[in-house]
């Protein structure tokens, strides 16, 4: 965990007691609506369908078990006794009051958290792998740079309007577990030859309604380099970036307008002005913010723990659950846990108050107390000793996080969609649930393999359908709600292998063609699943290398039918529609 | 007679924005001559007005002021920045963000000194970043109380960052004052003790 130290502490401090007054201000009347908006934004709160919504950041997705304790204590108190967990590793509240925010951010602020800059035009929560610090294929540990990143933009000032919302990706493992070719800024953490660190700088990806992937701009940045860098690139941005219409005012259409070489040398240009100048980084605070993350105090563990290794022989469902949920650690003796926020009729990524305080007991009993947000809105406890485990997944079990389905088709990555949001399309919640209902039994989903599963209620993509193997959007015809189907997209390289065995790279998915009524969604998601299972190679072929080795075509048949099937099935909509 | 906000006090303003004028002002009147500028000995002129009429302004003699829409970048007004006591720069909308660059630039890039002015839809729970942003005069929309305004300089007093009134991030400002020299504090905080930095213990 980082600590704050008095700084950090008072500005989070001071932001509450801004914030307080503003939202006075706003009740009183003395601020209208259109002004106080981008205010209660960049302090994470929006107003919903229902209520007003509060963002809370979880920064690179870290949190320590009296965190997690205080937003349980939130959750009850202050709204309806749950959470959901976001793709951008953040935790969402449904039902909070507008006059109870300064109260709920004061609480964060005595536990070292905040809503600071979680929406609005700004600088966003930098994310990064949930399995950062204890990866075995990690070669930088990118939990320093991220909070030197949240550091830099917290109340930038040049950067607090700028055209449209901003999104930093942090990865430093062979495999990209951050979807960093999918974000306004990816950022690598490598080394160099001569073992120094720096960057690997990707610009312009992203969702949303023109799904891109990033163009890496710059191999190798030099550390010292990594703030000017990034003041260069939002600068290039905040002056040039569209602002006449929303939908083409993020970064990418600006790099995808100017050509990524143009927008590089701009940047470039720019940056050469910046370049070792006073935000330059220097040594001493990078060792200053990494003394400040407190570090688990490991043991030396055996390599095998007996008492474990017999469990998982005499108890399948044990090896069952080790097999999907647990994950290779770099020190011996010890594993990673993903807690499941998967369960079969629960919405994707919920978590109760009472499941909140189980889960940071765990935290404390098994993992030093802290744990990790996934995107795939999962929890992670990072340190667990293997012969924990199976006391661990015992007691997980018990509060129904044991889910043995990670990476599996039915954990589904779902937005709140539109039971929850007020610019959906469609619901996203019900359909993941029919999904997970027809694919219930483990060992068919176990023989499906991995596959990524992602839902998102509109072309927003905040349940990132793009790079879903298989993606579900939300699409509105006539009033009525639709889903447009997409297979073959992926987040990024997956495996910590030699490149060429690394699987697909990120990709978008493709559309395989009209969309369907709500009830036909799992009959299609089957008939894909069929096809794979037909067509795979060998059962070392995932879903999504299938599609890419031999194209959407034979999906498509599957799913429509040849083309005179597929003219009827498009007329019977139309008539339907 | 209007106000400004000028270095967090409210001060009557006596410049002259020429806005309304300048179709007027650009072009030759009737009797085929181009119109006298009016007498007020502070104007500030719209860039479009100042490129049309730019030896006419400067044989007036008196202040002179220029004011750049968003889109007209600080590059656009280098060379003759010597010529601008002001430079107002304005905010059409609160949320259009570019002039926050264009400040920055003109006083950190371009060393502009003269009277930085945010015109427009400026408004209190902005001032701030436009402080950092180099700006040191606020023509805050109307509709906003000016006195409580004034308390936007102090919400939050240490930043992360560099600005236009100290380049030097917070972690430069870290070493400076452990070896004794300044307060770590930036822009206009009042005075506060140097934390030690605990992480060292
Ligand atoms: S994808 Fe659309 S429906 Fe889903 S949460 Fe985002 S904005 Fe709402």
């Amino acid at each position: 965990m980082y600590r704050y130290d008095d700084i950090d502490q008072q500005l989070v401090q001071e932001r509450v007691a801004q914030f307080r007054d503003q939202t006075r201000r706003f009740l009183a009347g003395e601020l209208g609506e259109d002004e106080f908006r981008p205010l209660r934004l960049q302090n994470g709160l929006y107003v919903q369908r229902f209520a007003p919504m509060l963002r809370i950041a979880i920064p690179y997705g870290l949190l320590s078990s009296r965190q997690l304790r205080r937003l349980a204590h939130i959750a009850r108190e202050y709204d309806r006794g749950y959470g959901h967990f976001s793709t951008r590793q953040n935790l969402q509240l449904n039902w909070p009051k507008l006059e109870d925010v300064p109260d709920i951010l004061a609480e964060l602020a005595e536990v070292q958290m905040h809503a600071i800059q979680t929406s609005g035009n700004c600088v966003r929560n930098t994310t990064t792998d949930h399995f950062a610090g204890v990866a075995r294929d990690e070669i930088v540990d990118s939990f320093v740079w991220c909070e030197l990143i949240r550091q830099w933009s917290t109340f930038h000032p040049e950067f607090a309007h700028l055209p449209r919302k901003f999104k930093i990706a942090v990865n430093g493992a062979s495999a990209d577990r951050a979807a960093t070719f999918l974000h306004d800024i990816g950022l690598h953490a490598l080394r160099n030859d001569a073992g120094e660190t720096g960057f690997r700088v990707i610009v312009g990806g992203g969702m949303g309604r023109t799904p891109i992937i990033g163009h890496a701009i710059r191999e190798f940045l030099p550390w010292r380099h990594l703030l000017t860098y990034l003041d260069a690139v939002l600068r290039v941005y905040n002056r040039q970036g569209r602002r006449d219409n929303k939908y083409k005012a993020r970064i990418k259409i600006l790099v995808k307008e100017l050509g990524p070489a143009e927008f590089a040398r701009q940047v470039e240009a720019e940056w050469s002005r910046l370049a070792d100048g006073p935000g330059t980084l220097i040594e001493d605070e990078v060792r200053r913010i990494e003394a400040r993350f407190t570090r688990p105090e490991y043991e030396t563990l055996a390599p095998f723990d007996v008492g474990y290794e017999a469990r998982r022989t005499a108890e399948p469902a044990f090896a069952a659950w080790i097999k999907r949920n647990v994950h290779p650690h770099k020190l011996h003796g010890y594993a990673a846990v993903t807690l499941s926020l998967k369960r079969t009729g629960v919405p994707p990524g919920d978590a109760t108050a009472d499941q909140m305080e189980a889960v940071a007991d765990l935290a404390d009993r098994y993992s030093f107390g802290e744990l990790r947000v996934s995107h795939e809105q999962n929890l992670i406890l990072a340190d667990v000793a293997q012969r924990d485990l199976h006391a661990m997944w015992r007691e997980a079990r018990r509060i129904g996080f044991a889910t043995p389905n990670v990476g599996l088709l039915t954990n589904i990555i779902a937005c709140p969609g539109g039971d929850f949001c007020s610019l959906a399309n469609a619901k996203s919640i019900p359909v993941a649930e029919a999904i997970q209902r027809r694919f219930d039994d483990l060992d068919y989903q176990h023989d499906i393999g991995e596959l990524d599963l992602n839902i998102s209620g509109c072309m927003n993509s905040c349940g990132h359908h793009h790079v879903g193997h298989i993606g579900i959007l939300g699409v509105d015809k006539n009033g009525e709600e639709w889903y447009q189907i997409t297979i073959g997209g992926n987040q990024g390289l997956s495996k910590a292998v030699a490149p060429a065995a690394a699987g697909t790279p990120a990709a978008l998915g493709r559309v395989i063609g009209p969309s369907f009524a709500r009830a036909d969604v799992p009959d299609v998601i089957e008939r894909l699943i069929e096809t794979y299972l037909e067509m795979r190679d060998s059962e070392h072929e995932r879903f999504v290398d299938c599609v890419w080795r031999i194209g959407i075509e034979a999906f498509k048949e599957a799913v429509y039918g040849n083309r005179d099937q597929r003219r009827s099935h498009r007329e019977r909509q139309l008539a339907a529609a | 007679m209007a106000t400004v906000i000028r270095e967090g006090r409210i001060a009557n303003d006596s410049w002259r924005l020429l806005d309304a004028e300048i179709a007027r002002l650009s072009y030759p009147a009737e009797d085929g001559l181009l119109p006298d500028f009016p007498a007020n000995p502070e104007l500030i002129v719209p860039l479009a007005l100042w490129r049309r009429r730019r030896e006419d302004l400067l044989e007036r003699g008196g202040r002179l002021g220029v004011r750049l829409a968003p889109e007209d970048t600080a590059e656009t007004i280098v060379a003759d920045l010597g010529h601008f006591d002001l430079v107002a720069v304005e905010f059409p909308v609160f949320t259009d963000g570019r002039g926050y660059s264009t400040g920055r630039l003109l006083r950190e890039r371009f060393g502009f000194r003269g009277e930085l002015r945010a015109v427009g839809d400026v408004l209190h729970d902005q001032l701030l970043a436009l402080y950092r942003c180099g700006f040191d005069a606020f023509a805050l929309r109307e509709d906003h109380d000016a006195e409580a305004a004034r308390a936007a300089f102090h919400e939050i007093s240490s930043f992360y960052q560099g600005d236009a009134r100290d380049s030097r991030p917070l972690f430069r400002r870290r070493v400076a004052a452990e070896q004794g020299a300044l307060s770590v504090r930036s822009g206009t905080a009042s005075e506060r003790r140097v934390p030690r930095c605990e992480q060292r213990e």
